[in-house]
């Protein structure tokens, strides 16, 4: 049994089901979307033992192997880590956006998406393949781009939805490049080799640009610094969406992609020097900026970026050390973080407001909300006694420690303390302004406590912030070690995780800060004054969206050039150039038009066809504009082409002519009645006379170049087909094998696309009532007789044989000139001839078609086959055939192909029946207003 | 012998016949006139495709004559109905 493959797909199998549980209740899409949750969390459980035996599982289905492409996954310490952060946490939010969404939101429609998001993410960190951790990377920041515009009435949440898809998907691109780039490297896109394989990534000389690519994939989706902006926009999502996707997992998916490749590509300068570089710029900056944020989430997704920043620095950093602390930060910050996401969505929903400048002295109204946001909040700014502390106090003796390597290393102690200050800050601001500092202003309703429910997901957190705060040995370390393990790639070092290490320079920092911190609050009216007036003139987001709009300013520009000509202008330059190319190509090319094979002899029989199906096309033109008797020529023309199929050795595709002709037949008068009988007149003669010259010219042109292709031997792979289609298919109809054997799983989705063009049809014609003229043509009335008794009776006896003729096709088709395409066109003609001679009740009546359900069987069907290869361990689609004997009958050959072919034909029938059907339908007057059709007989 | 020599008749006298029916489908002049024509080139096709299959002793043209023959009739029907009533599937 295939555990991980399973716990991918259990999320993406949710998503329907949370779409449909609606129908039972709004309340159907949590609960579906919990228990999905919890067994996958179930299933992933089962199979946690491995990492903590230090194994790593890897579980492969094969796929593209000559592409290197398998669909593995894989299961060590750090994906397990992230899987459990991913279920955890995502299992709290689901219950928490039950409680937190209004019941106008449509809840099918937010689970659905969650629960896409949550299989992408876990696909992401249990990846083995490195193209395939792509797709799903790709796969999140599309679901996040739908959950982020949830509210779709809003213009602000769509404009950030945009945004982060644009910032993320360009990075995901940039990540694609780069993978590509190391897989090539290393011969394979297999994490294990990869992985192995750090030595010889560090020395190849793609290093650095693949190093480059990598990293801006990595940058943009965790918001680092200058591709921050999107995530404070992201913040338009509704609340539970910025707890789950933009503080404790997407956008963590930067930061684990960096520690999945850390073996391979840390260890070098450049690393060190652009991851943190820009993790400590982003901490930085991060921090400054929550600090001046008035709106709750707009500062916790600053802090985020700043925690993010936080932690790639420590990945940057690279030592064994850094990595423990990395991997416990991101523990800690997925903890507290969400948990304040969490507080924030309480506060607005209870107390209409997210403004802290109007939400003031909140602990009167919500007193233990407020503890609550107080416990997570401490953690976030790095006090003793929550594990926020823990982490970043391991972070500040790294700084310390690693000081001495380098040039202004002394620098790197001082920065990280400065950013420790701005947390510390913008930590005090959030809790005494939004629970203190005297009563509300301007609210529009009196603050509350939310349903008792509501706050037992941020109590599970706020408890977890605490227990590993105060027992961090008792309770973090084993899962924290095993990260730690599969993020090194070896055993996890020494380390220690208590709470007093004695007086040390870390020590000293984490007082400087804390400290600092309150300090700066104090006295914040001069750095505030200082923020008011720059005004957010160097906020990124200003240049994304100058950029932005620059770009669709010089696309404005460029449109006219390439379709601001008309139609027929750009037709001509398409022939045009065709026919000057083809020109050049003959003459200076210098062989001969005609090659060297000799024509088949014409007899006088195919002359008179041909220039009666010439002369029919030619009068097609003249008369056009009387639109009944050029589709009559056309239908001449239409059988002089299948008759030359017929006579050039292509009995296929005659049939197939034939029965496509009439059907087109009766598809043009349907849409005829509802339009004028007359064409448009014309321009004038001059622009009739360029037209007939270019269209001319062009004709002779396809002419001239059929002439001289059909003039020539050639070789084709045709006679490889004719061969193999006894021995391979068991057909000697080659045409039918390539269709249901060879082709099949072409022949598979082009029944799909009909299938669906069918229904495209039909969703447009239901409720499109047109009203038909009242006089024909020629000015006169229609006759009052409906159904003709002499027409009726005749057809109605032509349906059996009719049937049977289809049912004759169909079974030689594998043999002879039929199949299952052309006994479906003769089938659903045979029955739309009963629709034309006695109506649709009459005939409704005794035959009660429905349509979708045919169409839908004959898909079925024909997957049913495919499938049933696979069950019998082929590849999908394999056919199999043998040779039966029946009593009368004889030697009979039954394909495995035929039910495939009979698939075929059920679609085929299916949809030209609901085509031709409800377009007939659509003049209401024939068929009563009621919808209650009358006629027969 | 002699049935190479009907055949050549037959093939003659058949391809008078689309001959005649080409016109009146060219010459109309009426939308009835030309509705016959195509129905009438439907049956002489199948003539032909029989005829051709006796030459070349081959049962291939079978099929796409009885095609022909159904195709041919579904047309005209549904060209008379559109004639009768303009709205053929009621």
């Amino acid at each position: 049994m295939m555990s991980l493959p399973l716990v991918v797909l259990l999320p993406f199998l949710g998503a329907p089901l949370a779409a449909w549980s609606v129908r039972f209740g709004r309340l159907g899409a949590p609960w579906a979307s919990g228990g999905i949750t919890l067994v996958t969390l179930l299933v992933l459980l089962g199979v946690a033992e491995a990492p903590f035996a230090g194994r790593t599982m890897v579980e492969r289905l094969p796929w593209l192997g000559s592409a290197g492409l398998d669909l593995a996954f894989r299961l060590d310490g750090l994906g397990l880590l992230f899987a459990l952060l991913i279920l955890g946490i995502g299992l709290l939010v689901i219950f928490y956006a039950r409680y937190y969404l209004e019941a106008e939101d449509c809840l099918g429609r937010f689970y659905t998406y969650l629960m896409l998001f949550m299989g992408a993410m876990l696909g992401i960190v249990l990846s083995e393949n490195l193209v395939q951790l792509v797709v799903f990377w790709e796969l999140t920041s599309l679901t996040s781009f739908l959950l982020i515009s949830y509210w779709q009435g809003s213009e602000e949440a769509r404009r950030a939805a945009r945004m982060s898809l644009v910032v993320t998907g360009a990075g995901g691109l940039a990540l694609l490049a780069g993978v590509v780039m190391l897989g090539e490297m290393v011969g394979s896109y297999a994490l294990s080799d990869v992985l192995a394989a750090g030595d010889q990534v560090r020395a190849h000389p793609w290093y650095l640009p693949m190093l480059t690519l990598v990293l801006l994939g990595a940058f943009t989706k965790s918001a680092q610094f200058p591709f921050h902006f999107w995530l404070p926009a992201a913040m338009a999502a509704p609340t539970p969406v910025s707890a789950y996707l933009h503080s404790a997992t997407m956008v963590k998916a930067g930061v684990f992609l960096l520690a999945r490749l850390f073996p391979v590509l840390s260890d070098t300068p450049a690393w060190s020097g652009l991851v943190g570089g820009f993790g400590l710029a982003t901490f930085l900056l991060g921090a400054y900026f929550a600090l001046f944020k008035h709106d709750i989430k707009g500062l916790l997704a600053y802090s985020t970026i700043s925690h993010l920043g936080l932690i790639m620095l420590l990945l940057g950093i690279g030592t064994p050390l850094a990595a423990v602390a990395a991997v416990f930060h991101i523990i800690n910050h997925a903890t507290f973080k969400a948990s304040l996401f969490m507080a924030a969505g309480i506060i607005d929903h209870e107390a209409g407001s997210r403004d802290m400048r109007k939400l003031n002295g909140l602990w009167k109204y919500m007193p233990h909300t407020a503890l609550l946001a107080m416990v997570a909040a401490a953690s976030m700014a790095g006090v003793p006694l929550f594990n926020g502390f823990l982490s970043k106090e391991m972070l500040f003796a790294e700084a310390v420690g690693v000081q001495t390597q380098m040039a202004f290393g002394w620098l790197l102690p001082v920065v990280v303390t400065v950013a420790g200050v701005f947390a510390v800050a913008y930590s005090l601001r959030f809790i005494y302004e939004t629970f203190f500092n005297g009563e509300p202003v301007g609210l529009e309703h009196t603050p509350h406590e939310p349903p008792r429910w509501m706050k037992v997901p941020v109590e599970i957190l706020v408890l977890l912030c605490l227990v590993v705060g105060i027992l961090p040995a008792l309770t973090v370390e084993p899962i924290l070690a095993v990260g730690v393990s599969g993020l090194l790639h070896g055993p996890a070092p020494e380390y220690s995780l208590a709470i007093w290490h004695g007086f040390s320079p870390a020590l000293l920092m984490s007082v400087l800060a804390l400290a600092g911190g309150v300090g700066v609050y104090a006295f914040r009216a001069p750095l505030f004054a200082l923020a008011e007036r720059m005004g957010g003139r160097f906020e990124a987001v200003r240049f994304f969206w100058r950029g932005h709009d620059g770009l669709l300013r010089w696309a404005d520009r460029a449109n006219p050039w390439q379709d601001g000509v008309s139609l027929t202008t750009m037709v001509l330059a398409l022939v045009g150039a065709g026919g000057i190319v083809g020109l050049a190509g003959h003459l200076g090319g210098g062989s001969p038009l005609a090659g060297g094979a000799t024509p088949t002899p014409l007899d006088p029989v195919s002359l008179l066809l041909g220039l009666g199906g010439i002369a029919a096309a030619g009068a097609a033109v003249v008369l056009h504009r009387r639109r009944l008797a050029s589709v009559i020529l056309l239908g001449a023309v239409g059988l002089v082409i299948a008759l030359v199929f017929i006579r050039f050795s292509a009995p296929d595709l005659g049939l197939t002519q034939l029965s496509v002709e009439v059907v087109t037949l009766i598809l043009l008068l349907l849409a005829l009645y509802f339009l004028p009988q007359h064409g448009p007149a014309e321009d004038g003669a001059a622009r009739c006379l360029r037209d007939g010259v270019v269209a001319g010219l062009a004709g002779l042109g396809v002419g001239l170049v059929s002439w001289a292709i059909l003039t020539r031997p050639h070789e084709t792979i045709a006679d490889y087909f004719l061969e193999q289609a006894k021995p391979g298919g068991g057909g000697a109809n080659v045409v039918n094998v390539i269709l249901v054997d060879f082709r099949g799983f072409d022949t598979l989705g082009e029944i799909a696309v009909l299938a669906l063009a069918g229904l495209g049809i039909f969703a447009m014609l239901q409720h499109l009532y047109l009203p038909g003229p009242a006089k024909d043509h020629a000015g006169r009335g229609w006759d009052p007789d409906r159904h003709p008794p002499i027409m009726a009776s005749l057809t109605r006896l032509l349906l059996p044989l009719a049937l049977l003729v289809s049912f004759f096709i169909f079974l030689r088709g594998h043999q002879l000139p039929g199949g299952g395409f052309i006994a479906g066109l003769v089938t659903a003609v045979a029955l739309i001839m009963q629709y034309l001679a006695n109506g649709v009740s009459w005939t409704q009546a005794r035959l009660p078609a429905h349509l979708h359900g045919i169409m839908g069987t004959g898909l079925l069907v024909a997957t049913g086959t495919g499938l049933v290869a696979m069950a019998l361990g082929y590849p999908f689609l394999t056919s199999t055939f043998d040779y039966f004997h029946w009593p009368l009958v004889g030697e009979v050959e039954l394909a495995s192909a035929l039910a495939f072919d009979l698939g075929v034909y059920l679609v085929v029938v299916g949809t030209t029946l609901l085509v031709l059907i409800h377009l007939g339908m659509v003049h209401r007057a024939s068929h009563g207003v009621s919808g209650n059709p009358v006629g027969g007989q | 012998m002699i049935l190479d020599t009907a055949l050549g008749i037959a093939f003659v006298l058949v391809a008078a016949a689309l001959g005649l029916n080409f016109w009146r489908l060219l010459r109309g002049p009426d939308i009835p006139d030309r509705i016959v024509a195509l129905d009438t080139l439907y049956v002489n096709t199948v003539a032909l495709l029989v005829l051709l299959g006796i030459h070349l002793g081959s049962a291939l043209y079978f099929e796409a004559a009885l095609l022909i023959a159904l195709m041919g009739f579904v047309g005209t029907v549904a060209l008379c109905k559109y004639l009768l009533r303009g709205d053929i599937i009621e």
